[in-house]
């Protein structure tokens, strides 16, 4: 027999924020002194934005899940899955398989490449300046919107772990959480956020885990009771099947393909994964890394599919969606009922752990590409020395820290995993096409890199203002104005293809040909990694 | 590149064409895509089959076929079980058939034996 759930009481929460606040400084005391100590060897340019090239293929692996496994998996899947049932579990197939893309046709070839920044890859055969602007702009306009969506997170969880429900009270904890991100990357560089990721990464999903077989003990190890469970409590046999929020209708089904295409091909898109796989000495690491993440990954989204379920089944959608922080409230709530207030401060601190260490990553990935793409190579034009470049890139992880918390304050709210769908969305538009064409693509030339960066960018962007997202209804940002023309609020069915075509475009129209010279080296390095950086010794 | 200019190349004076032309590197490159192409596009295939299913096939999808664990359950879940695998095929591909030809050739390299100097053969297009 199932126990009836017994309801979870809210206000009850409120007497666990000590002991919340009391776990995250503690993760937070234990990851300061780590960075400190990483820190004594930042030297060089290598040093801040490459940690040296000295992780190994499991470390770096363990910190690209930590990085991946954003606020947006665990607590906008979980609670998407305990709100629409599969639809929701349909987000983490599209999560995971996106990683073979990275694996077969970027990851090795990125690291051979490459130095410290995506547009490092990019402009290696093709015209520096152009190229290497449009693949900075690029970097940080995904970067902006994977920041915007995990600072939002960091208020629906505050909203619901503190009882702060007023506008202020909450931007003040998101200026903290920015405040303390800041000085992780300020004082750690690439070495110091990637050992705070490492560490996130393993209770977020050991945390996970316990909660994950706890559920299961609770239907006797039967997924199938399990799932029957969530449908008692939803009181709704579909929310086993797929359909129950993008089936809505013909518009939303086509939603539903233009999110699965953003989301495969995005990931390997995103600049601040790619920035990773330089961490590693040598492309079989980071192949190694690719591997480590794939089944850390993949084991985490099989953990939220239980979870998600779980809290469908003993907290219910409606006790969710009416506490504070709503859908991405499903985890936290669902570690209350288990574990009552220690396991939910636990799961609250790896929550907030979660933010700060995406957010980091998110973080040194811009100021990188600023200092080294547009500082040291466009303005200074590759005169720039490393002690310079480093600085420039700390005041921008300044500005960038101001920038987020800023953007964090304004989009509080807004649904988690949706803003780094969009995110995706963009990255996949703007980014991938050349990144494919580059690696593979003997004639393409400067053109048609332009065209398709700025062409993806573009169009992604414009839909997505122009899209139901920002007008036109009830839940839009702006709901009072109506200049919806778009459908869809997933930009990724139009803009991917459109950046596809305008790069074979672009390079078809160009009269100029690219150096046959650069494009053998380019080749011959991906595949052999010759002359690629080892790792600095120290 | 702004930085490290100091850093030793050992890849600096390499002649790239020549090394391209040989028959050794287009071997490797054969081998390399040989494998990662079909393997992207079928593995594409295989999701955005899972998404159109999903998407409009709802009734087959919502087919139970043991307790409550339905055909989409199973699809969703075969996904995960496809990736595991294709990742570990494409590892042990690559250390059989990948790592030993690019090793060979980079020691070749560092060897300098396609030193600019060395017996360059022109007009290495294909």
């Amino acid at each position: 027999m199932i126990a009836i759930p017994a309801a979870v009481d809210v206000a009850a929460l409120k007497d666990t924020t000590l002991l919340n606040m009391g776990i995250f400084g503690l993760f937070v005391a234990v990851t300061m002194v780590i960075v400190f100590r990483a820190s004594r060897n930042n030297k060089t340019a290598a040093d801040y934005y490459a940690a040296g090239r000295s992780f190994t293929g499991s470390q770096n692996g363990t910190a690209i899940a930590g990085d991946y496994l954003s606020a947006a998996s665990f607590l906008g899947i979980t609670g998407a899955i305990a709100i629409n049932g599969y639809d929701g579990f349909m987000y983490s197939i599209g999560f995971l398989v996106a990683w073979l893309v990275a694996l077969l046709l970027v990851a090795e070839l990125l690291r051979n490449t490459g130095k410290f920044t995506m547009a490092d890859v990019l402009s290696f055969r093709l015209k520096q300046r152009p190229v290497r602007i449009a693949a900075a702009i690029s970097t940080l306009a995904v970067c902006f919107f994977y920041l915007l969506a995990q600072m939002a997170g960091a208020g629906s969880l505050i909203s619901l772990l503190l009882g702060i429900s007023d506008w202020g009270g909450q931007a003040l904890v998101i200026i903290v959480v920015g405040a303390l991100m800041i000085m992780y990357v300020l004082i750690g560089g690439m070495k110091g956020t990637t050992w705070v990721q490492i560490i996130k990464a393993m209770l977020l999903i050991a945390g996970a885990a316990v909660m994950t077989l706890w559920v299961l003990a609770i239907y006797g190890f039967n997924l199938s009771a399990l799932l029957g469970g969530a449908v008692e409590t939803a009181n709704n046999p579909a929310v086993l099947n797929p359909g129950l929020q993008y089936g809505k209708s013909d518009t939303s089904k086509l939603d539903f393909m233009s999110l699965g295409l953003a989301l495969v091909l995005g990931t390997a898109a995103l600049p601040h994964v790619l920035m990773r796989f330089y961490t590693v000495p040598t492309a079989k690491e980071a192949r190694k890394s690719v591997v480590w993440s794939i089944w850390l990954i993949g084991i985490f989204y099989l953990f939220t599919l239980v979870l998600g379920y779980g809290a469908a089944a003993l907290v219910g959608a409606d006790t969710i969606k009416s506490a504070p922080g709503g859908v991405n409230s499903a985890a936290p709530l669902l570690a209350f009922h288990l574990g009552g207030p220690l396991l939910l401060g636990f799961i609250s601190a790896v929550a907030f752990a979660t933010i700060l260490a995406v957010v980091a990553g998110l973080t040194i990935t811009a100021a990188a590409s600023f200092a080294h793409d547009i500082y040291a190579n466009v303005i200074a034009k590759g005169k720039a020395d490393a002690a310079t470049e480093v600085r420039v890139a700390r005041r921008t992880v300044v500005v960038i820290g101001i920038l987020a918390i800023l953007g964090g304050i304004f989009a509080n709210g807004q649904n988690v995993a949706f803003l780094v769908a969009l995110a995706f969305a963009v990255a996949a538009s703007a980014n991938l096409p050349t990144i494919i064409y580059s690696l593979f693509w003997r004639k393409f030339t400067t053109q048609g890199a332009v065209w398709s960066m700025y062409g993806g960018l573009a169009s992604a962007i414009l839909l997505i203002v122009f899209s139901p997202v920002v007008s036109g209804l009830k839940t839009s940002m702006i709901p009072g104005a109506n200049f919806a023309f778009f459908p869809l609020s997933n930009p990724g069915i139009v803009s991917i293809p459109l950046a596809f075509f305008l790069g074979w475009l672009g390079t078809t129209l160009d009269k100029r040909r690219e150096d046959p010279a650069k494009q053998a080296e380019m080749e011959v390095r991906s595949l052999t990694g010759i002359g690629a950086e080892k790792a600095v010794d120290h | 590149m702004g930085n490290d200019a100091h850093t030793p190349d050992a890849a600096a004076s390499v002649d790239f064409e020549q090394v391209q032309s040989t028959g050794q590197f287009q071997e490797l490159r054969k081998r390399h895509r040989s494998f990662v192409f079909p393997m992207a596009v079928a593995f594409l295939l295989w999701y955005f089959a899972y998404v159109l299913l999903a998407d409009y096939a709802v009734g087959f999808m919502s087919t139970k076929v043991w307790g409550n664990i339905n055909i989409g359950l199973i699809l969703g879940l075969l996904q995960f079980v496809s990736t595991f695998a294709i990742t570990g095929w494409y590892v042990h591909y690559s250390n059989k058939r990948l790592d030993p030809i690019a090793t060979e050739i980079r020691h070749e390299i560092e060897g300098h034996e396609f030193d600019r100097n060395g017996n360059r053969v022109g007009g290495a297009n294909k």
